[in-house]
């Protein structure tokens, strides 16, 4: 439905960011991303916004969620919900 | 849809293209060797065959990361020959069309790169044509290049057998995606360049050291590894399993496929060949190509498994298998 | 650096999350239907070789997921027709072979019409800003694509800039969806990217009133198993739940300050989607404040004058609307693969890459299956 990219910030002017996305790096728009975003965090980039940080902690927490699912145990994983509520 | 008039998908190298091919240009033809419809043209010259090829080049834009017009239109050529064993190429025929206002220091570098890619190919222009264009008319520069070589064993794309092992030169999709984030403006930074380079020096060493082994060569330009290792598959009635962790493909177009939405094995390359091996030799041609500066990440990247008849292309993704099956046009960057 | 999705494509976890399908599947003892709201979920089924594995029991059926193809075609005709009065039209390359009832853009730009592809909305205003005449931005796309549409007009754009807006609400055509399926649909996966804009707590009220569960979840392989897993779960356990597993994304609110831009541009109104229905509130359309860049109003007169346009062969017969609302496979289509190819498609879901009929096309999923023995 839509293609998003996540990419890493690396730097920040203004109202745009520069993104590596792991190879090649683009400017991003910032204005409608939901929280503020340093260099480091990585953002999920649609048509050349960013619509979402993805601190470093959602990439950890995503690699523990496969991790419980692929473990074997049924039922949600403790991750499964969280962190709804942005900090 | 209209389908009185030419669109840019009848010169995309897929099905549209093939159709115009033979429904308009191949109509009424009736010679084997013009209905293979190889890279390039075999006729018998004493005891040896004369190899002959044509390609007509436009690019936008015609300087482009990693190379330009000229060192395309003399590459293209050279590797059509070279795919079908013909490494040494006697000269080629260069036709240059210019539009009206078109800038000669542009053409004087495109020359130049037009020269030093006939030294690095060992071979150079012997004769051309010369026309200009009103304004408007065409745009920008056309190049047409021919080019004759000689080989003792004509290698066809059609020439796949169950067991032979897939190889690629080196890594895919540099090229096309490229041009294409130059073309669109797409304000990609990093290192994506163009892989456009004369093959002829490769594949002599390959063929040097397993001339018998290798059963079927092909460059995957438009269309991409997809649309030339379908058309071998075709045409050879077998069918190519894939792995696609063994794919090489470098960072930069990695990404760049990722946040384009474009599959980087659909996309144009320009200096890379697929070999069809025999199973047995394929780490003999591996270490000939690997000792070579434009062979160095090349790779087994398949197999053939069958003869089916119809031919098809299969991916082990690792998850699962896919088909692949050849796009009609070249991918454009999408948002979904 | 290692793509960040890369680090989600790990295999042996697949293999590990697809026979944790495969139990709930089996638990179930009967054939599950699911129904994945997203073209880039299909994308991605298709691209990782996923369906070829799915367990045989498991029936993953495509919705109206793809906004090209559910890009109505008047709506491409009325683009088509300022293409013709020579006005230059910027959109998406999704959008340049979608067939309105009588031609694309593609075929208007081969008789000469000036379509420029662009990739990232922001291209839109840079290229109104390098030239006085009036542009056309054809907007399509969903709220994820829209809210970008959105932050265009809000960022002050140049004055000969206007929007032709196609934007869609999926919220609305799931209600849509689900309301026609006769209940034979039992849970929905919905699309991660859509919900990082419109967060998960807007499928709640969904989730209760069709007594079905929703697993919002993202396009790596990794996400898309996981998702179908616990989506799988709860249909067998009968909870009509909503799950987030694309949390590194989503929140159950959403992207509050992206929501607040579209809605300050954007209002809904009801709308035909091509090959579904007539979705009450499922189009985006510009707020009154934004006339002055909205084209329908700019090229009013234009639009209005157009010629009328003739319906191409087949298309009455075409299954899209069928097809994207999980009744009926592109292979039940006469023309699927004859009359209707890629290169010549007569329904939009050959045309989208994200278009089931044209994914099943090139990625032979049929065909794979066929030659996988049916999966396993």
């Amino acid at each position: 439905m839509c293609l998003g990219a996540p990419g890493r910030v690396v730097e920040i002017e203004g109202m745009s960011a520069l993104v590596d996305f792991g190879g090649v790096r683009r400017k991003v728009a910032l204005d409608i991303v939901d929280d503020p975003v340093c260099p480091g965090d990585y953002v999920l980039v649609h048509v050349g916004f960013a619509i979402r940080r993805i601190a470093p902690q959602d990439v950890a927490m995503t690699l523990a969620f496969f991790e419980a699912m692929a473990g074997g145990e049924e039922g949600l994983p403790p991750h499964v919900m969280g962190p709804e509520e942005p900090s | 849809m209209t389908d009185d008039r030419v669109k840019l998908a009848h010169g995309a190298g897929g099905p549209a293209m093939r159709a115009l091919i033979r429904g308009v240009l191949l109509e009424g033809e009736t010679h084997a060797e013009t209905l293979a419809m190889d890279d390039g043209a075999a006729v018998p010259f004493g005891d040896r065959w004369l190899v002959f090829s044509s390609d007509a080049h436009v690019v936008q834009p015609i300087f482009f990361p990693g190379g330009d017009i000229g060192r395309l239109s003399v590459s293209g050529v050279v590797n059509d020959l070279a795919m079908m064993g013909a490494c040494d190429i006697l000269g080629l025929a260069s036709n240059v069309v210019l539009e009206e206002g078109f800038s000669l220091d542009s053409l004087r570098t495109i020359q130049s790169s037009v020269r030093a890619t006939c030294t690095e190919a060992g071979t150079r222009i012997l004769t051309g044509d010369t026309k200009v264009m009103r304004r408007g008319e065409v745009d920008g520069i056309v190049l047409s290049t021919a080019g004759v070589g000689i080989t003792d064993r004509v290698v066809r794309n059609a020439g796949l057998r169950p067991g032979d092992a897939i190889v690629v030169t080196g890594t895919v999709g540099d090229h096309g995606l490229a041009v294409l984030s130059a073309r669109n403006n797409l304000g990609l930074r990093g290192d994506l360049r163009s892989d456009v380079a004369p093959l002829n020096g490769l594949v002599r060493a390959a063929l040097a050291v397993a001339s018998d082994a290798v059963h079927a060569m092909k460059d995957p330009t438009r269309g991409g590894v997809t649309g030339a290792l379908v058309e071998m598959a075709e045409k050879a009635g077998v069918t190519v399993v894939l792995e696609e962790a063994s794919i090489p493909v470098s960072h930069a177009a990695r990404a760049a496929a990722e946040v384009l939405g474009i599959d980087p094995l659909l996309v144009a390359n320009e200096g890379k060949a697929l070999l069809a091996v025999a199973r047995d030799r394929v780490e003999v041609v591996l270490d000939a190509l690997h000792a070579h500066p434009l062979g160095h990440q090349a790779a087994c990247i398949g197999r053939v498994v069958e003869n089916t008849g119809s031919g098809a292309v299969l991916l082990e993704t690792g998850f699962g298998t896919r088909r692949l099956l050849e796009r009609d046009s070249d991918p454009l960057p999408r948002i979904c | 650096m290692t793509p960040l999705g890369f680090q989600f494509r790990d295999v042996e976890r697949g293999r590990a999350l697809q026979a944790r399908l495969e139990r709930a599947v089996a638990r179930a003892g009967r054939p599950v239907t699911v129904m994945h709201v997203c073209g880039s979920h299909e994308q991605a089924i298709a691209r990782f070789g996923l369906r070829a594995r799915f367990p045989g029991q498991l029936r993953v059926q495509m919705g109206p997921g793809c906004p090209v193809c559910v890009t109505d075609a008047p709506e491409i005709d009325a683009c088509i027709a300022l293409a013709r009065c020579g006005v230059r039209i910027l959109t998406y390359g999704d959008m340049l072979g979608v067939p309105g009832r009588a031609q694309s853009l593609d075929d208007a730009r081969a008789e000469g019409a000036r379509v420029d592809v662009i990739y990232a909305a922001t291209q839109a205003a840079e290229i109104a800003r390098e030239t006085d005449e009036p542009v056309v931005f054809f907007a399509t796309g969903f709220e994820t694509t829209a809210v970008a549409t959105a932050a265009i007009l809000l960022g002050a754009p140049p004055a000969n800039l206007f929007v032709l807006s196609a934007h869609k609400w999926v919220p609305a055509a799931m209600e849509v969806v689900a309301s026609t399926s006769g209940g034979r649909i039992e849970g929905y996966l919905a699309a991660g990217h859509a919900a990082t804009i419109t967060g998960w707590g807007l499928f709640e009220p969904f989730a209760a009133r069709h007594r079905k569960p929703v697993v919002v979840a993202g396009f790596e392989p990794l996400d898309i198993l996981s998702g179908l897993a616990l989506l799988v779960e709860h249909v067998v356990a009968e909870e009509a739940r909503v799950v987030n597993a694309f949390s590194r994304c989503v929140t159950r609110d959403g992207n509050a300050r992206a929501l607040e831009a579209l809605f300050r541009v954007f209002d809904t109104s009801g709308g035909e989607w091509r090959g579904i229905a007539y979705v009450p509130a499922g189009n985006l359309t510009l707020r009154p404040d934004f006339a002055h860049h909205d084209a329908r109003v700019r090229f009013a007169t234009e639009l209005a004058s157009a010629a009328p346009v003739v319906e191409r062969a087949h298309v009455a017969e075409c299954l899209c609307a069928a097809i994207m609302t999980g009744q009926a496979l592109p292979t039940d289509c006469p023309h699927f693969g004859a009359a209707c190819r890629p290169d010549a498609p007569v329904g939009a879901c050959m045309v989208s890459t994200e278009g089931v009929c044209r994914i099943w096309f090139e990625h032979g999923v049929g065909g794979a299956r066929a030659t996988e023995g049916g999966g396993a």
